[in-house]
């Protein structure tokens, strides 16, 4: 079997758990960047050495700093990603990279990466500089959809879900919360919107792209016409050639709704799916729905889903799970992870049949990865 | 002319007091990150703004200009100012 690191990126830092073949006792490595505000670490897969981190401090302005060594050791980015300067000094400026993508399998070095404010930024040296993928940030309308940082989300609009096609590195999807959903045939030269059949907030207009807010998208690696979303307002499945989105999440309980902000997906079964769902309810608490923690699971592309909660606390649990902090890993029988924002990091082994505490006590876990290189 | 630097930046200066050169603040800084690659970013953005927690005092008089001019022997404060946990 082969051993799993797990990439933990927190408010205040960065941890690696190393695995042992069983998958059962962890060995902690961290905190690398004390202090930093780490939103996202990836490992590169397609050398299984390379490690970006997006950081940034309390203080000073967003940057990424890379490895070559699997988290050994870490050297900063000569050039992270930056808006181009405008004219009148009133443009946008990154306040975080968000979201961290390796590029297709054919284009080693290639990178892409997300912002807040929102922008998409590309790397064709393994991540130590950055450009400005013009074709979307300057697209026509890219103002009135991502909406300035007052009109984003809390911590800032998110641009997230940077996906590569396997089968064609010019075919991209992307994120935008809120923005919408949106899609590239042409590497990134041109988008267009991929947003039917996704409701918004009761009263608001569908049609309008700033009502759209997914949280998170992820494409079936064993069937690439198929992607999951998780949105603020339902579970949904495409089926390309089909531009239409489907609410599968319908069919979880009523109890429980189908408000959540992370999307996983089977390495290796395009009918399986994990979702964590949080209370969205009047004020949205953004919490375990009744206190009580589960993730659920469809086996049948999201027509019907099973609670699985063995392993959790039954009452009491308030804490929520963000978008980037839940992932698989490669294994026969897939490991689960997620980590919460109190700070606990929860895996299971068994495809989410039951859970165990892994690690507790850390800053809020903004981000969790599985490397399985 | 003397800069000095506050904690969060010591990892690139190794120390908390550096000589650096500018006949303006924006010139110091184009000195300062010839000197320490990346430093100039995390202070300032790509809009040429300064960074919302990020303080200049110059002779101890606070300026958010980076246009002003500076004399060859101005003492230069970057303080960090940040709340919260």
């Amino acid at each position: 079997m082969t051993e799993v690191t797990l990439l933990i990126a927190t408010r205040k830092g960065a941890w690696l758990l190393q695995g042992d073949k069983a998958r059962r006792s962890w060995r902690v490595d961290g905190p690398h960047f004390l202090g930093h505000e780490i939103n996202h670490v990836m490992l590169d897969p397609r050398d299984g050495r390379t490690m970006i981190a997006a950081g940034k401090t309390g203080h000073l302005g967003p940057t990424l700093f890379r490895s070559s060594d699997r988290g050994t050791s870490w050297k900063e980015a000569a050039r992270p990603p930056a808006f181009s300067k405008s004219a009148d000094g009133e443009g946008p400026s990154v306040d975080h990279t968000f979201w961290l993508t390796p590029g297709h399998a054919d284009e080693p070095g290639v990178w892409y990466a997300g912002t807040s404010p929102q922008g998409l930024f590309r790397s064709e040296d393994g991540g130590d500089s950055w450009a400005p993928v013009s074709g979307f940030n300057d697209r026509q309308g890219a103002k009135k959809a991502a909406g300035g940082a007052q009109e984003g989300t809390p911590d800032g609009p998110k641009l997230h879900s940077i996906i590569v096609d396997p089968r064609d590195r010019k075919h991209l999807y992307l994120g935008m919360s809120g923005g919408g959903v949106h899609e590239s045939t042409d590497g990134g030269a041109s988008w267009h919107p991929l947003i039917q059949g996704l409701e918004v907030v009761a009263g608001l207009d569908p049609a309008n792209l700033a009502f759209h807010d997914p949280h998170c998208i992820r494409l079936c690696p064993s069937r690439p016409d198929r992607l999951y979303q998780q949105n603020h307002c339902g579970i949904y499945r495409l089926d390309r050639p089909s531009d239409t989105w489907r609410r599968v999440g319908k069919a979880m309980p009523s109890g429980v709704g189908d408000i959540g902000f992370p999307m996983v997906v089977h390495p290796r079964d395009a009918d399986r799916a994990w979702v964590f769902p949080m209370d969205g309810t009047d004020v949205w608490p953004r919490t375990c729905p009744g206190g009580a923690p589960a993730v659920y699971s469809t086996r049948d592309g999201g027509e019907s889903w099973e609670r699985q909660s063995s392993g959790f606390p039954a009452e009491q649990v308030w804490w929520t799970v963000k978008r980037q902090a839940m992932t698989a890993d490669r294994s026969e029988s897939v490991g689960l992870y997620f980590g919460t924002t109190s700070g606990e990091l929860w895996a299971s082994a068994d495809e989410g049949e039951s859970w165990n505490c892994i690690a507790r006590h850390l800053p809020e876990i903004y981000a969790v990865e599985a490397a399985t290189a | 002319m003397r800069v000095m630097m506050p904690s969060a930046l010591r990892s690139y200066t190794g120390a908390g007091e550096v000589e650096a050169e500018g006949e303006t603040l924006a010139a110091l800084l184009d000195d300062l990150d010839r000197r320490y690659p990346g430093i100039r970013f995390r202070v300032v953005d790509e809009q040429d703004r300064i960074r919302r927690h990020i303080r200049f005092f110059i002779n101890g008089e606070q300026s958010f200009d980076l246009a002003l001019k500076l004399e060859p022997d101005a003492e230069i404060y970057i303080v960090q100012a940040l709340s919260g946990g």
